[in-house]
């Protein structure tokens, strides 16, 4: 039972994290029509950004200047990289994307070094939020939990309640025609692509100091990202979140389930001994989300509850 | 004599190597309604295309004076220039409503029309304006089409083929509609391939073949000129 519950928020607050990534990853593929191999590393800029910030003033002055910092570069890099790249086609705007994630990792090595950096979760938050069944719950993944739902909201709001939200996704699906009425396209597009890296970087604030922050943490991120907004279906938010809490929850909870192959199929004869029985269903969970990719390719091109095949 | 609100001259464009458009020239005064004629395939499209800059131009466009041949498409909107195409592209996940507030440029400096004077001018679209565009029959879309860009405030709007495949009944209600329009006081060019509905509301008519203008005149001369229709219009 703890188990359980502990597989479910870290699943939650997992899953959340992933949203953060792939709300702006899907919002730009819409954009672009092809994936951003460079999202990730905006992630690893965040994390990096915030460990330096917090070192020389706060940890919440990090939380909030380390995503614009990384926003402002989205920014620059669309404007000045991607918008060039784009008249050449979708196999040069992919490979841009491929070289900018290098070129990134290559100057955070440069910068930080090949190994972690001590970035910390903030004293204020390092407790115990609540216990159950006699373990705690951390006080900062609850605080992770409770920034990701102001995104979500934050995030909601602008892109169905606001004009300039309406004008965005009018601007993704059907950039000739927003641009007759009058509305900067290429501007909407900059600020997007902004937007998209700024919620990365605010992931990789709040993700570094859970798990580690390294130049490794892109290239880790980056595919259960893509898996997440290929799962949700291309271009769709609502895809984005659903899939994003799925694969959140399915990693952990099967992280927490203590049984073999041998325990559930020794009905048929599978044996503790043999290699296929000594599997443990734990360590399958970083295997689950690229067999739910496979899957979803196979059998629901258009993801869960996306419009366009892929 | 009053200056030409669009001035088009020695206008080419090109799909890849073929050479489509040869050498357009064409003139709207203020206000005024113009029909451009022409078989499919002569560039009557193309030319609304390459002053709207969806297809790359080259010759001399200007727009009340001011030069518009390449320039971004929301400063050519900007400027007072509407565009309704032939794909009537309807954002078809908001509602009417939504999509008529798409086309106010400026929401802090709002045209002269108000989204309630369209729904009244347009009845049809007023019992369905908080429903999903996407629903809509062929002609109602055409109708917000040209609503939202007239939301803009445009001087001049361009128009094309807003009667392509739509029942004879709807093709009438569309030409109301653009008779409606233009005693607003707003110019428009009209893409047509219908004599009928260019004839009505036209105050000059240009015919199109080969990618340039080869005739030009009031709906009157026209109509004397056999010629012009068997040679260049009848198939």
């Amino acid at each position: 039972m703890e188990t359980l519950v502990f597989g479910l928020l870290n699943g939650v607050s997992y899953g959340l994290l992933l949203f953060m990534l792939s709300s702006g990853l899907t919002l730009i593929f819409s954009m672009m029509g092809v994936l951003n191999f460079a999202h990730a590393s905006f992630y690893m800029l965040g994390a990096y950004f915030a460990f330096t910030i917090s070192g020389s003033s706060s940890f919440w002055i990090a939380l909030f200047l380390a995503p614009v910092l990384v926003g402002l570069i989205g920014a620059a890099v669309e404007r000045y990289g991607l918008r060039r790249v784009h008249p050449n086609g979708h196999v040069a705007e992919l490979l841009f994307t491929f070289g900018l994630a290098y070129l990134i990792e290559e100057v955070v090595k440069i910068v930080y070094g090949k190994t972690s950096v001590d970035y910390r979760v903030p004293d204020l938050l390092n407790f115990a939020a609540f216990e159950v069944y006699g373990a705690s719950f951390p006080a900062y993944r609850l605080f992770v939990i409770v920034i990701a739902i102001a995104m979500l909201i934050g995030l909601w709001y602008l892109l169905k309640k606001t004009r300039a939200g309406l004008i965005i996704q009018a601007a993704l699906s059907h950039p000739h025609m927003v641009g007759h009425l009058g509305h900067n396209v290429p501007l909407i597009f900059m600020t997007v692509f902004g937007i998209g890296c700024a919620l990365a970087g605010l992931a990789g604030v709040m993700a570094g100091n859970i798990f580690v922050t390294d130049p490794a943490m892109a290239i880790q991120m980056g595919p259960i990202v893509f898996v997440v907004v290929v799962v949700g279906g291309i271009g769709s938010l609502e895809g984005a979140f659903v899939a994003s809490l799925v694969i959140g929850l399915l990693q952990n909870l099967a992280v927490g389930i203590n049984a073999s192959f041998a325990d559930i199929f020794g009905f048929i004869g599978l044996s503790e001994l043999s290699e296929v029985g000594r599997i443990n269903i734990s360590s399958l969970a970083p295997v689950l989300p690229f067999l739910l990719l496979v899957l979803i390719l196979i059998f629901r091109p258009q993801g869960l509850m996306g419009e366009k095949e892929l | 004599m009053t200056e030409p609100m669009l001035s088009v001259k020695d206008l080419h464009a090109y799909y890849g190597k073929s050479h489509v458009l040869r050498g357009v020239n064409l003139e709207i005064m203020p206000g005024e309604v113009i029909a451009l004629l022409g078989r499919n395939g002569v560039g009557r499209s193309t030319t609304a295309k390459a002053i709207m800059g969806e297809v790359a131009p080259k010759g001399e466009i200007t727009f009340r004076g001011e030069p518009i041949a390449g320039l971004e498409s929301h400063k050519i909107a900007r400027m007072g220039l509407g565009y309704v195409p032939e794909e009537r592209d309807i954002f078809p996940t908001m509602t009417v409503r939504q999509n008529l507030l798409m086309g106010v440029k400026d929401t802090r400096n709002p045209g002269r029309h108000t989204i309630d004077d369209m729904l009244d001018m347009f009845p049809n679209l007023r019992a369905r304006a908080d429903n999903q565009a996407g629903v809509l029959s062929g002609g109602e879309k055409q109708m917000l089409t040209m609503c939202r860009t007239l939301m803009g405030d445009p001087e001049l709007i361009i128009i094309d083929e807003p009667t392509e495949g739509l029942a004879p009944k709807i093709v009438q209600q569309i030409g109301d509609m653009i008779v409606e329009i233009a005693k607003t006081g707003v110019a428009i060019l009209l893409v047509e391939q219908k004599l009928s509905i260019a004839l009505r509301i036209a105050h000059r008519v240009y015919v199109m073949g080969h990618g340039e203008i080869v005739y030009g005149g009031t709906p009157a001369d026209f109509a004397t000129r056999d010629d012009v229709r068997a040679e260049w219009l009848e198939v």
